[in-house]
């Protein structure tokens, strides 16, 4: 029994917390089968037949589905009636082509077009067309088969699974969805965490079952379980659920404090709309924002005014609270045609962060300014990433107060913001009170990887990769330290700061101000709050 | 594309421009670029667009070629429109750009 258990206990991702206990049903993305090809027009019949009926389909799924889910296939049904879109499909039958090969050939194009391009959003993208090819395909094949037939509150499990997949299945008694493949950010990963259906990917393989227990906190699904399993898991489950709803009243409570001193927690944000957290409203701030995202290819970097807009939206949406951005922080795992080197034998060791910014002061420049100006909007830090001396810091002063000059020459209003650094380097942690920069984060994901000598992205170093190591915490600790003597803010931004288990490490080697990502405030703010009243982490 | 029919036809009326910021957050994605498109097919003017200085105009009423734009926060776009109802059709779009693609109709 025992030994079954173990064998029948997978481990994924998370891409949406919550449990489900129920029927294991297999789902497949809705493969066509083959079917035969009639002459050109017989084929140009058939294909528009199909895309109005796909289009129907998806329309009534969109009603059904309502909110974001609608505006999603929204996008699909106005594809389908795009004539510059299906031209060329029917283009291709007119030379002989078949209806299914002519189609998918014209959107697996804009599939590689969408993949081609750095930008996230549109890659994403790529798989609402997925979705729609195989839709239309699955009509052709003649496999009309509309709504899947899965009982309610089931466990699904799938390969992957495209978005009308997952908005055709009745959700509204629970279930879960468990992916062999497929990842956090996926479209239907946004669709399952809006619903609240836990969905746990990149499974592997994993074999058939009558029934599942999912836990997408954990990231298991075990499969035919035991009642002593049946029991742990539904344990978790209850103490999943009261947590969730004290930490989402914890959260309109106003500070958090840790022995009587006031913890400050914000946010980290990638680009702007992750401002459209839910809960990103409960921060007191935010702790990092990357601008990179501005650096999203499309050939030319980003002009002065474009980052402004950016910047300015986000001091506007802060009103008085800190907002901290950090310049450019491109190179390393982080490349840029037309910025970052070429053939760097060792970029993580590289020309990254502020050390490229420096060697292209026109570009760097175009940044200082937008920040300057966006800069009278708000409570605006700017952060200096990758800083090994002080020389460093001190040439990217002398460039932010040009372009202060520069501007304020020609009338336009701009001012020189807090500037501090990001500690990452570890001979910046250990050499930190040469710096003389208003504030200091400490990068902990760099910072770690520097100080281990562990490649962060490399799972076979996972064991090693602990930022918790007595090293680590001494340079943290050390940074802190300075911080306090020197009256210096200090923050911590790296990824730690979002992990429950290292709170209690964090707060007692000096931390008062964490920056965390905006899905993890809540938890944050709990544990803050139990460690506070006495109680232990996590 | 047809769309070069805006720079030779002069028979069909006169042809209308604006220019307006995309202030969305990112940029001319999935949501815009329906909204647009849906917008744009509502007149019978031809209408096209294009980032400020990009080399070609591109169809309007194309949600895929919208899409292709990838035109992004804070970039310029510029419209053009040509036949009976252009004056309206590039004031209408300039409109639901600048108002951030609002939810509520039009």
């Amino acid at each position: 029994m025992r030994a079954d258990a173990a064998r029948l206990a997978f481990r994924g991702r998370t891409a949406s917390i919550g449990f489900a206990h129920g029927q294991f049903v297999r789902v497949d993305a809705g493969a066509s089968g083959k079917r035969a090809a009639g002459s050109p027009a017989e084929e140009a019949e058939a294909f528009r037949n199909a895309a109005h009926a796909a289009s129907r389909q998806i329309a009534e799924l969109a009603t059904v589905a309502g909110g974001e889910a609608a505006q999603i296939l929204e996008f699909q049904v106005a594809l389908l009636e795009d004539d510059e879109f299906l031209d060329p499909a029917f283009g291709l039958i007119d030379d002989g082509v078949a209806a299914d090969a002519a189609f998918s050939r014209i959107v697996d194009e804009q599939i590689a077009d969408y993949n081609s391009a750095p930008d996230e959003y549109l890659q994403a993208r790529s798989s609402d067309l997925a979705d729609l090819r195989d839709r239309v395909l699955r009509i052709l094949g003649g496999g009309e088969s509309r709504s899947l037939s899965v009982p309610q509150g089931a466990v699904v499990c799938a390969d992957d699974l495209p978005p009308s997949r997952f908005l055709e299945i009745d959700w509204s008694a629970g279930g879960g969805l468990a992916l062999l493949r497929g990842s956090p950010a996926s479209h239907v990963a946004m669709l399952a965490r809006a619903r609240g259906i836990p969905m746990v990917v990149q499974l592997g393989s994993v074999p058939n079952a009558s029934v599942a227990l999912l836990d997408g906190e954990g990231a298991t699904l075990e499969l035919d379980p035991g009642a002593e399993q049946i029991g742990l898991f539904e344990r978790r489950r209850e103490v999943h659920r009261k947590n969730r709803a004290s930490a989402r009243a914890i959260l309109r409570r106003p500070a958090a404090s840790w022995r009587g001193e006031r913890i400050r927690l914000l946010i980290n944000i990638q680009r702007v709309e992750d401002l459209d957290h839910v809960d990103a409203q409960y921060a007191d701030g935010i702790g990092l924002m990357r601008s990179e995202f501005l650096l999203d290819g499309r050939g030319a970097l980003p002009d002065e005014e474009e980052q402004y807009q950016a910047y300015d939206s986000v001091l506007r949406w802060a009103g008085q609270r800190p907002v901290t951005i950090r310049t450019f922080d491109a190179g390393g795992d982080k490349p840029v045609a037309g910025f970052t080197p070429e053939r760097e034998a060792n970029p993580f060791l590289g020309l990254r962060g502020l050390r490229l910014c420096l060697s292209r002061p026109d570009i760097f420049a175009v940044q200082l300014r937008a920040l300057a100006r966006a800069a009278v909007r708000g409570n605006l830090k700017v952060m200096l990433p990758m800083v090994t001396a002080p020389a460093e810091l001190e040439a990217a002063r002398k460039l932010f107060a040009e372009a202060v000059a520069s501007l304020q020459a020609r009338g336009v209003a701009a001012m020189f913001p807090e500037l501090g650094i990001m500690v990452e380097v570890p001979a910046a942690a250990m050499a930190i009170a040469d710096f003389k920069a208003a504030f200091f984060s400490i990068g902990s994901n760099d910072l770690a990887q520097y100080v281990l000598a562990c490649d962060r992205s490399n799972g076979a170093l996972a064991s090693l990769m602990d930022p918790l190591h007595p090293a680590v915490m001494e340079l943290i600790a050390r940074t802190a330290e300075h911080g306090r003597r020197s009256g210096a803010s200090v923050s911590l931004c790296g990824d730690m700061a979002s992990d429950p288990r290292s709170i209690p490490a964090l707060l007692d080697c000096g931390l008062r101000e964490l920056s965390v990502n905006a899905s993890a405030l809540a938890q944050i703010k709990q544990t803050i709050d139990r460690l506070s009243s006495g109680g232990s982490g996590g | 594309m047809d769309m070069d029919m805006l720079e030779t036809s002069k028979t069909n009326g006169e042809a209308f421009t604006g220019t307006v910021r995309l202030i969305h957050a990112v940029g001319m994605h999935a949501r815009p670029a329906v909204k647009l498109t849906k917008l744009a097919k509502r007149f019978q003017a031809h209408v096209a667009i294009r980032v400020e200085g990009a080399a070609d105009w591109i169809n309007a009423k194309s949600v895929a070629k919208v899409m292709a734009l990838r035109a992004a926060h804070g970039s310029m776009i510029e419209i053009k429109a040509l036949g009976e109802d252009a004056q309206a059709a590039v004031t209408a779009l300039v409109d639901l750009v600048a108002a951030d693609f609002p939810e509520a109709g039009h």
